[in-house]
C-alpha cells in the first residue's frame, strides 16, 4: 500500500443498508490500480462495478474496508475533497450553464484564478475538439458532443484519477467506436489514471491496460486483456469474455503427463492443469477458434458431427454435436481452409495450449 | 396506445361542458354586471366603467387594497423562504419524512374556521393587539404549504446526478446549493411565491378574525359590504380581485412549466 | 443505499426549524389554548374565567342542556347543526362525484394539449377568492335575480320559490367550491389506468356501461376516495358558503363556531364545537387511511399488470 499505486481498494465490503441480510453489493473486494493505467471494471449489470466506482468517487459509503488514493486513506472524505473526477453515464451536464461554464465549474470550485480559468477551459475545448460550441447549452448538443463536454469537464481540474461510468453506453455503435479511440488517445495524452466501468467485454478488451472482471459483488479475476481472454481462471470469466466451449469429464494420469478424458467420448487429451484447483471437479474449456479440424482418420481426437453452418465473413462457425449429444462451437478461418457441410463428421484436435482447465 | 375512441364514454362530453359552464357562469355574470350602468342586478342598461371609477376613488377601498398588498408581500417573502428551507430538508428520504411532510401540509387539511378562532385566542391570551402584524403572522402559517408544494415537486424532478457531479467537481454543499440547486429551482420558488401571494390576497376567514380595526383587507371589506347590501361597486371590486387572481395563477403555472423544460 | 452526501441530522433539523416553529406557534399552541379554554367556564362579560376549575360543561352543552331543576335533557340545537353539516358534506361529496367523474373520464379521452388546458380551466376557479365566488352565486340566486324569475315563471303553482338563504343555495355553493377537488384526483388516477384492461373487457363482450361499472370504477376507487376525502372534510368545516348563501335556519358547524366568538360570547362552547369538528374529521381521515391501505394490498394480489 504505497504511493506506487494510484488507487488501492483493500477488503472493501458494502452491504445494503435497508436489508443487511442480502448478499453484499461488494464482497471483500481488493484491487490495486497503477498510475497512468487504463483500468476497466467489467461485468454484467448488478455485479457491483458501478458501486465500486461510486465508492471510490465518494458517492457511496463502505461498510468496511479501506480505499486509498495515492497512499492516503479517503474513506471519510466527501467527494469534493477527493482529487477524483467522474464522467457520468448520463453526462450530468449542468443545463443552465454553457459548455464553457460547465468545464470551468470544477476549476472555479478549486479556486483557480480568474486569469487561469479561461486559459485552461480553452485547452480542454481543444483537447476534445469542441471549441466552436463553447457557448452552447447542453440541451443544444448531440449525445456524442455532450459526452465530450463531460469528459473535458472532468479532466479540466487535473484529477489524480478519472472515473468513467459506462460513458459510451448511450451512443450508437459507430459513434461508440469513434469515442473509444478518442478516449484512449486522451488518456495517453493526458497521462491520467482511468478507471472505466463497462458491461461490454469487447470495449474492455480494446481499451484496457488491465481488466477486473466482477460478478455479484466479487472480483473474479484481474489481468491484462490477453490474460483474461486466453487464461480465464473461472468459468464465469471464461463465459463472460468471448465464446467458449465446456467439456465435462475427468483428469487421469497418462503416460508422461496428466490427460483429460471428456465424458463425451473416450479420448485422452493431454493438458497441463494449473496449480491450486480441485482436480476432482474440473472441466475442459476451449475457445472455438483454438481448436483445429484434422483428418478424421487420425485417432485420439474428438469426433463431432456438424449440425449448423454459419458464415460470418472472415470465418465460419460450425455448431457440432458430440457423441454424447452435447454441443460445441468451432470457428474456422475462411482463408484457405475447406468449407465443411452440414452432416459431415469431423475430428477436432485440441492443442495443449488451447486447453483451459477450470473448476466446474 | 389504446384507441382514443375506447375512452369516449357517452354523455361525458355533455356533462363536462355543463360543468365547465357551471364553474364559469358565476364568474362571467359577476364580471358582466360590474360593467352594467344600471344599479339593479337584473336590468341591463349599458356598458359603463362608472363603478370602477367609484371604487378607485373610494378611500376605504384604497386603504384595504394597500393593506392586502402589504400583508401579502411580507407573508409571501416569509412563507416562501420557510417553505424553501423545508423543501430542501425533505428532498431526501429519511425516517419519518412522510409525517414531516404531512405536518407541513396540515394547514391545508384543517378547517380554517377552527384555526382562525384558535389563532385569535393565541393573540388574545398573549395580549397582542390585533392589527396588520397579527394578520401577517397568521397568513404566513397557511401560505407555507402553497409555496412548499411547487418547490418540493421541482426538487423531486431534479436530476440527483447533477448535485453529485457538482460535488465531484469540488463544490462543497453550500456551493452546490448556490451554483446548481438554486438556479435550477428558482422558477419553482417564484411559482410558489406567486401562489402564496394569491392565497394571502384572497384570504377571508383568518383575516376576519385576527384583523383589528383599521387593518381591513379587501376580502374583509367586501364581506362587510355584502352584509350591508349588494351593490355594483362590490361587483367591480370583486371583478378586479378575480382578474388579479387569475392572472397571477396563470403566471405561476407558466413559471412552473418554464423551470421544468429548462432542466430536463 | 445511503450516499455519502446524505445530510446529517443536524442540518435537516436546522432547515426544518422555521417551519416547525411556525407549525408549533400557529397551529399546535393555538389549538392547545383553545383546548384549555374549552374546559373553563365562560365569563359573563365575554371571554373565560381563567381562575376557575376545569369542567366538562362546554362538551356537555353540545348535546344537553340543563332544565330548571338542574337535570340534563337532550338539546338538539347543536346536534342539528352537526347533522346538517354532515348531510351537506355528504350530499356535496355525492354530487361532486356524480358530476366530477364524467368530467375526469372525458378529460382522459382528450389530446395532451386539451387535457392540460382542461386541468388549467378546472384549477383556475380554485385559486380565485372563495368569498367572491360565493358572492357571485348570491347575485344569481337572488330573489329578483333572473334565475329565480325564470324558475318561478316556469313553476308558478309552487308559490314563490326562493333559491337563496336555504339548504339548496348552500349546497350549490359547496358543490361549486369543491368540485375541482373531486375531479383532479380522479383524473390523476384515470391517467394511470391501464386501458388495456378496459379493452379486454370490451373484447369479452362488456357494454360500455358494464365496463365502466365493473372495470373502470373499481380501478379508479383510490382516486375517488381521495377526492371524496378532499371534498367531505373541508365541506364539514365550511364557513363562507353557509354564511353568505345560507340563512339563519341553515347553520353549519362553522357558523356556530363563529357565533360563539362573536355575538354569543361562549368561548368554551366554541372550543368544544371546534374539537368536535376536528374529531369527526380525524375519524374520516383514519377511515380513509385504513381504506387506502386495504385497497393497496388487494390491488397487489389481484391485477398482475
Amino acid at each position: 500500500m504505497g504511493h506506487s499505486s494510484a488507487v488501492d481498494v483493500c477488503n472493501v465490503v458494502k452491504r445494503y443498508l435497508d436489508d443487511p441480510a442480502l448478499p453484499p453489493a461488494l464482497n471483500n473486494v481488493s484491487v490495486n490500480i497503477a498510475h497512468n493505467e487504463f483500468f476497466t471494471l467489467l461485468g454484467p449489470s448488478g455485479c457491483g462495478k458501478t458501486t465500486l466506482l461510486r465508492a471510490i468517487a465518494g458517492f457511496e459509503t463502505v461498510s468496511s474496508g479501506d480505499i486509498f488514493l495515492g497512499g492516503e486513506r479517503i474513506n471519510d472524505l466527501p467527494p469534493y475533497r477527493r482529487r477524483i473526477n467522474t464522467v457520468f453515464q448520463s453526462y450530468a451536464l449542468f443545463p443552465h450553464m454553457s459548455v464553457a461554464e460547465n468545464i470551468a465549474f470544477g476549476l472555479e470550485m478549486q479556486g483557480l484564478g480568474k486569469q487561469a480559468v479561461p486559459k485552461r477551459v480553452k485547452e480542454m475545448l481543444a483537447l476534445v475538439q469542441m471549441e466552436h460550441l463553447a457557448n452552447r447549452k447542453p440541451a443544444e448538443l448531440s449525445g456524442g458532443q455532450q459526452q465530450r463536454v463531460a469528459l473535458a469537464r472532468a479532466l479540466a481540474p487535473q484529477p489524480a484519477v478519472l472515473l468513467l461510468d459506462e460513458p459510451l453506453s448511450a451512443l450508437d455503435l459507430k459513434l461508440r467506436k469513434e469515442m473509444q479511440v478518442e478516449l484512449k488517445r486522451v488518456q495517453q495524452e493526458a497521462g491520467i489514471t482511468f478507471i472505466f466501468v463497462t458491461h461490454d467485454q469487447e470495449e474492455a478488451l480494446t481499451l484496457s491496460d488491465r481488466i477486473a472482471v466482477m460478478s455479484a459483488g466479487n472480483i473474479m479475476q484481474i489481468g491484462t486483456p490477453g490474460d483474461i481472454y486466453e487464461r480465464p481462471q473461472h468459468r464465469f470469466v471464461a463465459q463472460f469474455i468471448g465464446d467458449i466451449n465446456f467439456l465435462p469429464g475427468q483428469m487421469r494420469p497418462g503416460h508422461d503427463q496428466p490427460v483429460f478424458r471428456p465424458a463425451a467420448m473416450p479420448v485422452d487429451i493431454p493438458c497441463q492443469p494449473p496449480s491450486g484447483i480441485d482436480l476432482s471437479r474440473v472441466q475442459l474449456a476451449f475457445r472455438p477458434e483454438r481448436s483445429r479440424l484434422v483428418d478424421p482418420s487420425q485417432p485420439h481426437h474428438l469426433r463431432a458431427v456438424i449440425e449448423t453452418v454459419m458464415y460470418v465473413g472472415t470465418a465460419t462457425l460450425y455448431r457440432c454435436r458430440l457423441p454424447d449429444s452435447s454441443q460445441i462451437t468451432l470457428r474456422e478461418s475462411n482463408e484457405g481452409g475447406l468449407a465443411r457441410n452440414v452432416g459431415e463428421g469431423v475430428a477436432v484436435h485440441l492443442p495443449p495450449q488451447a486447453c483451459l482447465l477450470m473448476e466446474a | 396506445m389504446i384507441a382514443q375512441h375506447l375512452k369516449k364514454l357517452p354523455l361525458t362530453r355533455e356533462t363536462s361542458l355543463l360543468v365547465l359552464a357551471y364553474l364559469y357562469l358565476p364568474i362571467f355574470v359577476l364580471i358582466g354586471y360590474s360593467f352594467n350602468a344600471n344599479r339593479s342586478a337584473t336590468v341591463w342598461t349599458e356598458f359603463s366603467f362608472a363603478w370602477y371609477e367609484r371604487i378607485i376613488n373610494n378611500p376605504s377601498i384604497q386603504v384595504a387594497a394597500l393593506n392586502s398588498l402589504v400583508v401579502a408581500s411580507i407573508a409571501t417573502v416569509l412563507s416562501t423562504s420557510i417553505a424553501l428551507l423545508a423543501a430542501l430538508a425533505t428532498s431526501r428520504p429519511f425516517y419519518g419524512r412522510r409525517m414531516v411532510e404531512g405536518s407541513i401540509n396540515l394547514p391545508l387539511l384543517l378547517p380554517e374556521i377552527v384555526i382562525a378562532v384558535a389563532t385569535l385566542l393565541l393573540f388574545m391570551s398573549l395580549g397582542i393587539k390585533l392589527g396588520l402584524v397579527t394578520v401577517t403572522i397568521a397568513h404566513v402559517g397557511f401560505c407555507i404549504p402553497f409555496a412548499y408544494l411547487p418547490i418540493r415537486a421541482r426538487l423531486n424532478d431534479m436530476d440527483k446526478r447533477l448535485l453529485e457531479a457538482a460535488g465531484d467537481l469540488y463544490a462543497n454543499p453550500y456551493q452546490v446549493f448556490r451554483r446548481v440547486t438554486l438556479p435550477l429551482l428558482w422558477p419553482a420558488v417564484l411559482s410558489g411565491a406567486v401562489l402564496a401571494f394569491v392565497v394571502s390576497l384572497d384570504d377571508f376567514i383568518m383575516t376576519f378574525f385576527v384583523a383589528g380595526p383599521g387593518s381591513t383587507t379587501l376580502p374583509v371589506y367586501i364581506f362587510s359590504a355584502i352584509r350591508a347590501g349588494v351593490t355594483p361597486e362590490i361587483n367591480a371590486i370583486s371583478t378586479v380581485m378575480l382578474v388579479v387572481s387569475i392572472v397571477l395563477v396563470v403566471l405561476s403555472y407558466w413559471l412552473g412549466q418554464r423551470g421544468r423544460s429548462k432542466a430536463n | 443505499m445511503s450516499t455519502i452526501g446524505s445530510q446529517p441530522v443536524i442540518r435537516r433539523l436546522l432547515l426544518l426549524g422555521p417551519v416547525g416553529f411556525t407549525l408549533l406557534g400557529l397551529i399546535l399552541i393555538p389549538l392547545a389554548i383553545m383546548g384549555y379554554i374549552s374546559f373553563l367556564p365562560r365569563n359573563l362579560y365575554g371571554g373565560v374565567d381563567w381562575q376557575a376549575d376545569w369542567q366538562w360543561h362546554s362538551y356537555v352543552q353540545l348535546f344537553f342542556q340543563e332544565d330548571f331543576d338542574g337535570n340534563l335533557e337532550l338539546n338538539w340545537v347543536y346536534a342539528q347543526a352537526l347533522l346538517r353539516s354532515l348531510a351537506q358534506a355528504g350530499g356535496t361529496t355525492l354530487l361532486c362525484f356524480a358530476f366530477g367523474f364524467p368530467v375526469a373520464l372525458w378529460m382522459t379521452s382528450l389530446s395532451e394539449r386539451s387535457r392540460n388546458l382542461m386541468v388549467l380551466l378546472i384549477t383556475i376557479p380554485f385559486w380565485t377568492n372563495l368569498l367572491i365566488r360565493n358572492y357571485a352565486w348570491l347575485i344569481i340566486l337572488r330573489e329578483n335575480g333572473w334565475l329565480a324569475q325564470a324558475v318561478n315563471g316556469l313553476f308558478p303553482q309552487a308559490g314563490g320559490i326562493t333559491l337563496l338563504y336555504n339548504d339548496f343555495a348552500v349546497s350549490v355553493g359547496l358543490v361549486y367550491s369543491f368540485l375541482p377537488f373531486m375531479i383532479l384526483p380522479i383524473y390523476s388516477t384515470l391517467e394511470k389506468l391501464d386501458w388495456r384492461l378496459v379493452e379486454a373487457a370490451y373484447d369479452l363482450g362488456a357494454t360500455r356501461w358494464l365496463a365502466l361499472r365493473r372495470v373502470i370504477l373499481p380501478l379508479t376507487m383510490p382516486g375517488v376516495v381521495a377526492g371524496a376525502l378532499l371534498v367531505f372534510v373541508p365541506s364539514l368545516g365550511a364557513y363562507i358558503t353557509p354564511a353568505l348563501l345560507g340563512g339563519g335556519k341553515t347553520l353549519m358547524v362553522g357558523n356556530l363556531i363563529q357565533q360563539q366568538f362573536g355575538t354569543a360570547r361562549n368561548w368554551p362552547l366554541g372550543g368544544s364545537l371546534s374539537f368536535l369538528l376536528l374529531g369527526i374529521m380525524l375519524l374520516a381521515l383514519i377511515l380513509f387511511a385504513l381504506y387506502s391501505r386495504k385497497a393497496a394490498k388487494s390491488m397487489h394480489r389481484g391485477v398482475g399488470a
